[in-house]
């Protein structure tokens, strides 16, 4: 789809682009929106449209909140203030109208499964009873699985693939139910930048083919650079949100880390020098739970990486 | 409550054989434990399936604690003459609500069981060392036996295997989801948290079951060795069930079969039956592996 939407304006308090893509009806939709854990404030005052064929990239620091945000959108967090419609109504545990993509963490190398079984997790995974889907389940995995290239290691078991290939087969198994939005959660952590590029560019094709909404919570912005629409900034219980070329500057960053931040750009990308400890952080970011790093392992302290002086 | 407890029990078996390998009258006792070897196959069934998940969800450990109260509970129920089925059963069940329970975590989950799992033994002994009845019956609960299946602890046996596989059934693809893949399972709405309690409770009952024929120490070769000795030759999420139910009825029949032409307890034939067969589905594990990666 178009990308029209970056001409949206750059502001601290909600947009609602009107442009382009903006006359459909938003898929997911925020106001007022605000998510605490006791006195620490994560974000408030949020509003927010999402549209069909967008792609939102969520960025800030670790424990800005980017996660909470997408549990909130799966509708397995509440709001603490604030209403939110996904897909016109609140938003329901489990729907197959909303497709997810986990953190990049590999697979256990005993997991018991063939890539084409994880996908097909995602077709029918939670569904009781005995009973398979039959061929039409399996036609949908097998088109899944090919839309990304997967074909070749469907039946692999998924602890045996690198962690690149893991990724694509996730996207798949995201994908099998042909959903209207994408939610991905840190989807290139630990990836090389060929996989990087290569999992994006598939983001980046289906919001186009099918219009699906994409809201991509990534510690690092330059993988996705050429592809967003806006960026949702995150931190210190504030946010900054628009086009990827408004938010990144060194003022709106500054303002609202509240101190001196410099946004460089160098060869096409993007650096974010100066964000406080917590800040937009590459290097110091903590994998969530010590799992061990995948074949293709080997973490990128990005751009972001550079700390405070 | 039936007289399982009572120190008669023994007596149950006199059909059994006590010389040492003589088939002479292998064709006679094979009639006499007819409901031994249907014991037997509903056990290995149980133990196939349940196997699965153990291995998925990477609980051996887990099995190991249950069966160590699972024993206290048959200790406790054999001191006070009371149904030794039932007694494994409420030791077993409430070992496993305890560890699904406390142990979220798979850190927490193992100190729970390693502290759950000494308390447990040390209850048994001690009411094993009360009891004055047979020694047989003693040795019996740790190490299995192959006494004759009586009507009431048939019945006891079938419904309880009757109730793990129902609720297996029901509970099949989203408890693979929420152990393969919780993340994205929780995202998709399955309800992991409740789904880790009832299997464990399924886990709970399936080992009180196994407790029965191979005893409280021996229980891993029926509940994580044929699941895990088919995770070594496939990744098919219906080959690997089938595989598993195969490997564990094998070991069991075999073991009864051959326990049947000799003075040994059924286990040992259980368990090196069970092993051998692990061993081999590593050997042709190992081999597909090495086909798998050459032209990778």
């Amino acid at each position: 789809m178009d990308r029209a939407e970056t001409t949206a304006p750059l502001s601290s308090r909600g947009t609602s682009p009107a442009e382009g893509a903006g006359t459909a009806a938003p898929v997911i939709s925020l106001r007022g929106a605000a998510l605490s854990y006791g006195d620490r404030v994560l974000w408030r005052d949020l509003d927010l449209d999402v549209r069909p064929g967008e792609f939102l990239a969520v960025l800030g620091p670790n424990g800005s909140g980017k996660t909470s945000l997408l549990r909130v959108l799966l509708g397995r967090q509440r709001l603490t203030a604030g209403t939110l419609s996904v897909l016109g109504h609140a938003p329901d545990r489990g729907s197959s109208d909303i497709g997810y993509v986990p953190q990049q963490k590999s697979l256990p190398g005993y997991t018991v499964l063939r890539a084409r079984d994880l996908v097909r997790l995602g077709l029918d995974g939670h569904r009781w009873g005995p009973g398979r889907a039959g061929a039409a389940g399996r036609r949908r995995v097998d088109e899944a699985l090919a839309m990304v290239g997967a074909t070749a290691y469907a039946d692999v078991p998924v602890g045996r693939l690198s962690g690149g290939e893991q990724q694509r087969v996730r996207i798949a198994q995201a994908l099998v139910t042909d959903p209207r939005i994408l939610l991905c959660d840190e989807p290139l952590l630990s990836l090389d930048p060929h996989h990087q590029r290569s999992v994006t560019e598939l983001v980046d094709r289906r919001r186009r083919s099918a219009d699906t909404a994409v809201v991509f919570v990534t510690h690092e912005i330059n993988p996705v650079l050429g592809m967003v629409d806006r960026v949702l900034y995150l931190a210190r219980g504030g946010f900054r949100i628009g086009p990827p070329e408004k938010v990144m500057t060194s003022a709106s960053l500054s303002r609202l880390y509240g101190t001196q931040v410099d946004v460089v750009r160098v060869r096409g990308r993007v650096v974010v020098v100066g964000a406080p400890d917590e800040g937009a952080d590459g290097t110091a970011h903590s994998h969530s739970d010590g799992q061990p790093d995948g074949p293709a392992a080997e973490h990128r302290g990005g751009p972001h990486g550079d700390g405070p002086p | 409550m039936s007289g399982h407890g009572d120190p008669a029990v023994g007596g149950a078996s006199g059909g059994v054989p006590r010389q040492v390998f003589d088939f002479d009258d292998y064709g006679e006792l094979l009639g006499l434990v007819h409901d031994t070897l249907l014991a037997g196959a509903v056990i290995g069934l149980v133990g196939g399936l349940v196997g699965v998940f153990v291995i998925m969800r990477d609980l051996p450990f887990a099995v190991h604690g249950i069966s160590e109260l699972s024993f206290a509970g048959a200790s406790v129920a054999l001191f006070l003459e009371l149904n030794i089925v039932a007694g494994a059963i409420a030791g077993s069940l409430l070992a496993a609500g305890a560890i699904g329970v406390l142990g979220v975590r798979a850190r927490d989950r193992n100190s729970v069981i390693g502290i759950i799992m000494p308390f447990g033994l040390g209850l048994g002994v001690l009411f094993l060392s009360l009891y004055k009845g047979r020694a047989a019956n003693k040795f019996g609960i740790l190490t299995g036996q192959i006494v004759a299946v009586d009507t009431p602890r048939m019945s006891w046996l079938l419904g309880t295997s009757a109730v793990t596989l129902v609720a297996l059934a029901i509970m099949w693809k989203p408890l693979t989801f929420a152990s393969v893949d919780p993340e994205v399972a929780a995202a998709r709405g399955v309800p992991a948290r409740a789904l880790s309690l009832a299997f464990m409770l399924v886990l709970g009952l399936a080992v009180a079951l196994c407790v029965q024929i191979i005893g409280a120490l021996l229980v891993l070769a029926l509940l994580v060795t044929p699941a895990a000795a088919a995770a070594r030759v496939t990744a098919s999420p219906v080959l690997l069930p089938v595989l598993s139910v195969v490997f564990a009825l094998v070991s069991m029949e075999g073991g009864i079969l051959l326990a049947l032409g000799s003075t040994v307890p059924i286990s040992p034939y259980v368990t090196t039956l069970s092993f051998v067969i692990y061993l081999g589905c590593r050997l042709v594990g190992t081999r597909q592996g090495a086909r798998a990666a050459e032209p990778a």
